[in-house]
């Protein structure tokens, strides 16, 4: 058995689970219209492959990943393509982002699938690039594109390979759900996975709330003698949050600003491995999820498999909404999901539950109250931060505190804003701080970037010059010669016999004046080394040159006299 | 239907600053009781005109400040203030020594700074410092425990000779027959005496120290509640008490006849008030568990010197205004480390 470790902190909100267990999955309706956000992952916006009006079967990819981190969309029913362009879309930020919507036909008409027979004897390029393109990105909650997770250990060695059921957030059950109906999905979803990442060890996280999810993942295990360990942690929230699973099954920490693959684990979400399974196995792209329908404004609390795009307001009405008892929409779970003003939103990759709350299952906070540092959020921080002091450096913008008592490693799980006695919004607090430190940071990067272009800008025109007084010396330099050349056959036609000591006093004198002028640049030379001064490597070439030139002066001379005498 | 847009979590756990303070309230409610019986009625009148007084003192200031007065009324901060000042000074206090005593922590040691949660010392203990230098009689005037007086609680003042006793501006002849020293000050003014002898002699060390050591005990009985119930944790009282307690024994080993016993140190006095409920103040104490332990072993030690070396009996209001000055600086060496991090920041930031 593994042992299971423990994480700083932590909280028992009321689960609230089981209001959405009642009734097994059941299938989500067909929508007319279906609208799928190009970006529904963490990376770059997939870049359409259709126009409005192409006819798209069900499973047709509609939209490639752009670059590297990013991931394909794909047509989740048959129909027509009816619009490219804005659409809200659910995000933090309410705003309207690029989407595909398709009117449906009602034919459910599938494309040609490509399932994999035997994915062990498939190179493994060949493998990741067919879940690439089966659009899988991760189902937990954050959307990270998986194939990149699962290309790994191409530069990191994998030992263990978590596979996180924890699901410990309130109110969610769509893993549970999935690990109690479908646990061999699961199962075969992480063999692929482990043939890719070749791990020495996996196992699968599990709080202790869901019994029947362990029941059946357990016996299917099993019975089909894997290697896989499950390991039952205690419930409480957040375990499911990757770095606080890790710490639980190995009690190793991921060092701040690594990746869990830098200290040799892979996390992987039990949907996920489902759907790894359906694209291997069925050649079935990532079109439908589980998601939890839950909250006291619906008839029906349960979990449904719905269609990707299909919008809130299908689903909620599938699910019996009363409307005027609805107070609040969430999206995710109720401590760290965001809220949702207009219900014609579509699900997406990452909708893991909805819940339409009514005003007394989540009434609005009351007024905050002062903070007298208590020191709750702190006892509760599974990142192991002072939150009460985040607080007062966000509040009074002393950033650079709040960044030195380690804002960044906040996972904004909402443990302290939930036991604040306060009643103080602190994760709103840490948000802003952290998007004002960005936003700072940007600003700097922008002025550096401006003031290196500057500076290059101000030396090229320095050398700009340089160059000009070279070229103009080089040219006097060649007119004199030509001069001098000219002139010397002209003497030359004139008269064979110059006049040698007129000849001779200019040689002495241009071998004087070189030598003046080298002894001024060498004098310059040493004053500039001795105060270290920029560009003595210029003033060493003109030096030697002088040099040179006065060496031939000389030398010009010296002759000259020879031939006198 | 309209939704709303909310940042998460969206659900918090029913807990409230004023449920904090009614929790602090229904600490103190076993030292009320047993200084009532040792002492008489004078500690209950004193609670009550605190409360009084620090309520209406609090409400003038939010409305100078233009805050909402009922709003914070009821957070109850004012209240805990007033019933810790109350519970510290000499029951029979004449009236105007508890309202200034308010007033100062109130007004200046509280708003002045900028309301709950903004004070850089515990408003208390401020309040304490200053009665106890400017109004020295008044507040060394402890009135003995009823076991030095007679065999029964009637022989203490009934609660209308309290009330004259507190409200009459003539001299408290009345109360002259039971004014007494309290064991800190015996030992203090003990003269050439070993403290061996003082112990022997002196009937507030032979007879009475039980009725100390019982409101020792009532504190110690709230804190330990409080302790329970999460209001705020073992650290700073654990290390104050045992700085403290360790201090006396050296010294006590070392000299027996010079020092005071350990349990003395930590049985009268104002130790386990102190420890439980000033000590443990969050907003004028260290913050991080490592802090509060630094915080409780500064507060210990300095008890410790200043009621052995220095010229006041007791020493709980100044060694908690000396640590306050340097909890800001605790808290900036003594962050946690975070997950992920292999050492701990030291240092303010910002400048580096």
């Amino acid at each position: 058995m593994t042992r299971i470790y423990s994480f700083h902190g932590g909280i028992h909100p009321p689960e609230n689970k089981r209001q959405s267990l009642g009734a097994p999955i059941r299938q989500a309706p067909l929508p007319a219209r279906l609208i799928l956000p190009l970006q529904q992952h963490i990376g770059k916006a997939a870049t359409p492959l259709v126009e409005v009006g192409d006819q798209v079967l069900k499973g047709q990819k509609i939209a490639e990943p752009t670059g590297h981190v990013s991931a394909a969309i794909h047509a989740p029913s048959s129909g027509i393509i009816s619009y490219i362009g804005l659409q809200p879309v659910p995000h933090a930020s309410g705003l309207e982002s690029p989407c595909i919507v398709i009117e449906t036909d009602g034919q459910e008409q599938w494309c040609e699938l490509h399932p994999i027979e035997n994915y062990r004897d498939l190179d493994k390029k060949e493998l990741l690039k067919h879940i690439r393109d089966a659009g899988i990105t991760g189902l937990g909650g954050a959307g990270f594109p998986t194939d990149i997770k699962l290309n790994l250990s191409k530069d990191h060695i994998v030992n263990t390979l978590i596979i996180n059921a924890a699901e410990c957030e309130p109110y969610i059950t769509a893993d549970d759900a999935l690990m109690r109906e479908r646990p061999n999905d699961i199962l075969t979803g992480v063999e692929i996975i482990a043939h890719l990442l070749q791990p020495s060890k996996i196992l699968i996280g599990i709080e202790d709330n869901k019994p029947n999810a362990i029941k059946a993942l357990r016996d299917a295990i099993r019975e089909r003698n894997l290697p896989i360990e499950l390991v039952v942690v205690p419930t409480r929230y957040p375990s499911g949050g990757e770095k606080q699973l890790i710490q639980l099954l190995t009690s190793i920490e991921v060092p701040s600003g690594s990746i869990p693959a830098d200290v040799g684990i892979v996390c992987q979400n039990v949907g996920t491995a489902a759907a790894i399974y359906r694209a291997v196995i069925h050649g079935e792209p990532l079109i439908s999820r589980i998601v939890t329908l839950t909250g006291f404004a619906l008839g029906h609390r349960q979990n449904y498999e719905a269609l990707i795009g299909t919008p809130f307001s299908v689903l909620l009405e599938a699910a019996d909404v009363d409307r005027s008892k609805m107070f609040r929409l969430v999206m995710g779970g109720p401590m760290m999901g965001i809220s949702i003003e207009d219900d014609r939103i579509p699900l997406i990759k990452t909708t893991n539950c909805i819940i339409a709350a009514t005003q007394e299952e989540m009434p609005p906070a009351p007024p905050a109250q002062p903070c007298i540092r208590c020191g709750m959020c702190e006892q509760v921080c599974p990142a192991t931060l002072l939150p009460q002091q985040l607080y007062w450096f966000a509040k009074g913008r002393e950033f650079e505190k709040a960044r030195h008592h380690n804002l960044f490693d906040c996972i904004e799980c909402g443990a302290c804003a939930y036991v604040c006695p306060s009643n103080i919004p602190l994760v709103q607090h840490y948000r802003f701080a952290k998007s004002e430190i960005r936003n700072e940071e940007a600003e700097q990067l922008k002025a550096a970037q401006a003031r290196e272009r500057f500076e290059a800008r101000q030396a090229r025109l320095v050398r700009e010059e340089l160059e000009k007084e070279q070229r103009r010396k080089e040219r006097a330099e060649a007119a004199a010669r030509e001069q001098a050349r000219k002139k010397a056959e002209a003497d030359s036609v004139s008269s064979d016999t110059p006049d040698p000591e007129a000849e001779l006093k200019k040689l002495k004198s241009a071998a004087s004046i070189a030598r003046t002028k080298l002894k001024k640049a060498s004098e310059a030379l040493k004053n500039a080394e001795e105060k270290g001064l920029d560009g003595t490597e210029k003033l060493k070439e003109t030096v030697a040159q002088l040099e040179e030139k006065a060496a031939a002066a000389e030398n010009a001379w010296q002759q000259a006299t020879g031939a006198e005498q | 239907m309209s939704l709303i847009h909310l940042s998460s979590p969206h659900v918090s756990k029913a807990n409230a600053t004023d449920r904090v303070m009614r929790l602090v309230l229904i600490a103190t409610l076993p030292a009320l009781i047993a200084l009532t019986i040792f002492f008489g009625w004078g500690s209950l009148i004193q609670l009550l005109l605190a409360c009084t007084s620090a309520l209406a003192f609090e409400a003038v200031c939010l409305r100078m400040r233009k805050r909402p007065i009922l709003f914070f009324l009821r957070d109850g901060s004012a209240l805990v203030t007033a019933v810790l000042i109350a519970l510290a000074i000499p029951p029979f206090a004449p009236w105007w020594v508890v309202v200034i005593g308010t007033f100062t922590a109130i007004v200046i040691a509280k708003h002045l700074y900028g309301g709950l949660g903004n004070n850089p010392f515990n408003p208390a203990m401020v309040a304490y410092a200053l009665l106890l230098i400017s109004f020295p009689a008044e507040m060394t005037q402890w009135n003995a425990p009823f076991v030095l007086i007679g065999d029964n609680w009637n022989v203490l003042a009934s609660f209308t000779d309290s009330l004259v006793i507190i409200f009459s501006s003539i001299n408290h002849g009345m109360i002259d027959a039971y004014t007494g020293a309290t064991p800190l000050e015996v030992l203090k003014h003990r003269g050439g005496m070993t403290t061996e002898e003082v112990w022997r002699n002196d009937p507030v060390l032979s007879q009475g120290v039980f009725a100390w050591y019982g409101i020792s005990a009532a504190w110690l009985m709230g804190g330990i509640f409080l302790i329970y119930r999460k209001v705020f944790t073992w650290h700073a009282p654990f290390a104050m008490i045992t700085t403290l307690f360790v201090l006396s024994s050296l010294f006590y080993a070392g000299d027996p006849s010079n020092f005071a016993d350990p349990f003395l140190h930590i049985g009268v006095g104002a130790t386990m008030m102190c420890a439980f409920f000033i000590a443990t103040d969050p907003v004028s104490g260290a913050t991080s568990n490592k802090g509060k332990v630094i915080f409780g072993i500064g507060v210990g030690a300095l008890i410790y010197i200043i009621r052995t070396w220095g010229s006041y009996p007791d020493a709980a209001a100044f060694a908690i205004l000396l640590m306050n000055l340097s909890a800001p600086f605790i808290d900036h060496y003594t962050q946690p480390r975070s997950y992920g991090h292999a050492r701990a920041n030291r240092g303010i930031g910002g400048g580096k």
